[in-house]
């Protein structure tokens, strides 16, 4: 345990150095401000306390960002280190290769947790200042937050096996990039071009509901909309959180970032330094 | 007690032999020094000592464990050729890690810097540092926790003559303490005086492994023998020993090990023609040279 935490505190003050920590803070805290300033304009017409409104907002954004600043942070975690040179020798040390990687986990998850709770918490400042009644929506919100850690845990452990299968640094972002636009933002196009050609026949009733829990960031879309009953109001894939039940979206949200990390723990282990 | 043996280790990369059959040991204490050209195999033994990569075929012994293992790590300390670390942290800090790495105090960190010469440059970032600089915090990491065996691939180089003395003077020290200390480099000549025994590949193949003494035995190159003859006499001179006359005043001779007293015995023989004899024995290159261009059995 303390050789995973000497890890963590290492890579941490490297993050702290590359300024990535003052990024990833950044970053979420912008969108979160445009997202305050867009929904100001949306009062309670929708029935709705303006906190669980911006919950639903920061759900969408979440979606997006919170698997690319994982997949940012961790493609360089295992290929920088090959190609600085610095990984032959910590190997040497008497510690595993899963505590080195929990280590680094731990750090970038830290970072994450820093960063969306920044974002979080700016976009429900503005909620609560402009509305008393907007504390209802703390439950939603605080779901939203573990939620997205827990997809943001996920996408870090395939941004790690990514890093240690690639190698160089170069090809693990190109990869993670590909990767994002491929499980973000293709995934939920070429599923409603699915939709649309079945017509509501056997892909849709059975094989579509899998689809949707495989993906962590659809089962992250789907159990927080339907945890908040703003499904309704979503749109487009969103929309279809009937086909699955926010319990069965959060298994496979609860076990994706073990899936991950075992996988790049696998592929960290063939990797020869 | 042998702290490292290897028997019959054989490793192979695609179409190369990395290693072949490669055999010796080291006890404690003990020095050796691992030669051999760029694809020698050096830095491939030293990996495969460590556990990084595994040897195809053979034995390895490290510490009584398995390379690799948690015994093994435990115990045994390595530089790599070129050592990196991360750019944006300090040497003290990239200590500490190391420290903790080993369960040590991290708060060791400064006395090992000031021990390889780091002492002002600890709070810089690595980023700043010259590569000799570097190679100096690669030394600070391999003294951690008192290790057992040493592995240095390269250790010297980048190192200016001054440290690469104090360089030295810390490996005799941690010898003294009982570390067997293995390091590999280019040249004979650099490892002369630090080593008890000297081990040399040639294209993955072990084709010396004794004292500088004993190489020099068994090399048998021949001995040069430079006379300065008397004025006007180098003719002569070069005639009478059947040498061959460089300029006008100096003949030199070459002759087996064997043969040098006989020699010598000769040109002392004739007298007043004979001003002065200097005795070239073969260098360090050559004998380096003889066994790594496979010209040993």
């Amino acid at each position: 345990m303390k050789r995973i935490l000497a890890t963590t505190a290492t890579e941490f003050r490297i993050a702290l150095r590359n300024r990535w920590v003052a990024i990833a803070i950044a970053v979420m805290a912008l969108f979160a401000l445009v997202l305050a300033a867009a929904g100001s304009g949306a009062t309670g017409t929708l029935g709705a306390d303006r906190l669980s409104v911006t919950v639903a907002s920061l759900t969408s954004l979440a979606v997006y960002l919170v698997p690319l600043l994982a997949l940012l942070m961790s493609f360089d975690a295992v290929a920088g280190e090959v190609e600085r040179g610095t990984l032959a020798l910590v190997l040497t040390y008497p510690v595993s290769r899963a505590a080195l990687l929990a280590g680094k986990f731990v750090a970038h998850l830290a970072i994450l947790a820093l960063a969306v709770g920044v974002g979080y918490g700016i976009a429900a400042l503005a909620a609560l200042l402009s509305e008393a009644q907007a504390v209802a929506g703390l439950a939603a919100l605080w779901r939203l937050y573990w939620s997205s850690l827990v997809l943001g845990a996920s996408f870090l452990g395939i941004g790690y096996a990514i890093s240690a299968w690639a190698r160089r640094p170069g090809a693990a972002a190109g990869l993670v990039v590909g990767l994002w636009l491929a499980l973000i933002v293709l995934y939920d196009l070429g599923l409603l071009a699915a939709l649309v050609a079945d017509g509501g026949g056997l892909f849709t009733r059975h094989v579509f509901p899998w689809l949707l829990a495989g993906n962590p960031a659809d089962a992250f879309r789907l159990f927080n909309l339907a945890a908040s009953g703003a499904g309704a109001a979503a749109a487009g894939v969103a929309g279809a959180t009937a086909a699955l039940p926010a319990a069965q979206a959060l298994v496979s949200l609860a076990l994706w970032p073990f899936a991950a990390f075992a996988l790049a723990l696998a592929a960290f282990r063939r990797l020869l330094p | 007690m042998q702290r490292l043996t290897l028997s019959r280790v054989t490793k192979t990369f695609g179409a190369t032999q990395a290693l072949r059959d490669v055999g010796f040991s080291l006890a404690a204490g003990e020095r050796v020094a691992l030669l051999g050209h760029n694809g020698a195999g050096k830095s491939t033994l030293m990996k495969v000592v460590l556990g990084l990569i595994a040897a195809d075929a053979g034995e390895v012994s490290v510490l009584g464990a398995a390379p690799g293992s948690r015994a093994a790590r435990m115990g045994t300390a390595y530089l790599p050729e070129n050592v990196a670390f991360h750019p944006a942290l300090t040497g003290a800090e990239q200590i500490s890690y190391y420290l903790r790495l080993r369960g040590e105090d991290p708060a060791q960190a400064l006395a090992l810097l000031a021990r390889v010469g780091l002492a002002d440059a600890a709070r810089r970032r690595i980023g700043t540092y010259s590569k000799g600089m570097r190679q100096r915090v690669g030394l600070a990491q391999a003294l951690i926790g008192r290790p057992r065996l040493l592995l240095l691939d390269e250790p010297t180089s980048g190192l200016d003559p001054v440290s690469r003395n104090t360089f030295y003077a810390i490996l005799d020290g941690l010898a003294a303490e009982g570390a067997a200390i293995l390091h590999s480099s280019h040249a004979l000549t650099e490892v002369e005086a630090r080593t008890d025994r000297i081990v040399i590949l040639s294209q993955g193949a072990m084709v010396a492994n004794d004292t500088l003494a004993a190489l020099r035995r068994q090399a048998a190159l021949p001995v040069q023998l430079q006379i300065t003859a008397r004025a006007g006499a180098a003719d002569a001179v070069a005639a009478e020993l059947a040498g061959r006359r460089c300029n006008g005043v100096r003949v030199d001779l070459s002759c087996t090990p064997a043969d040098k007293l006989a020699r010598l015995g000769q040109i002392a023989g004739l007298g007043a023609l004979v001003e002065d004899v200097e005795v070239l024995p073969p260098s360090l290159d050559d004998i380096y040279s003889h066994f790594s261009n496979g010209a040993a059995p």
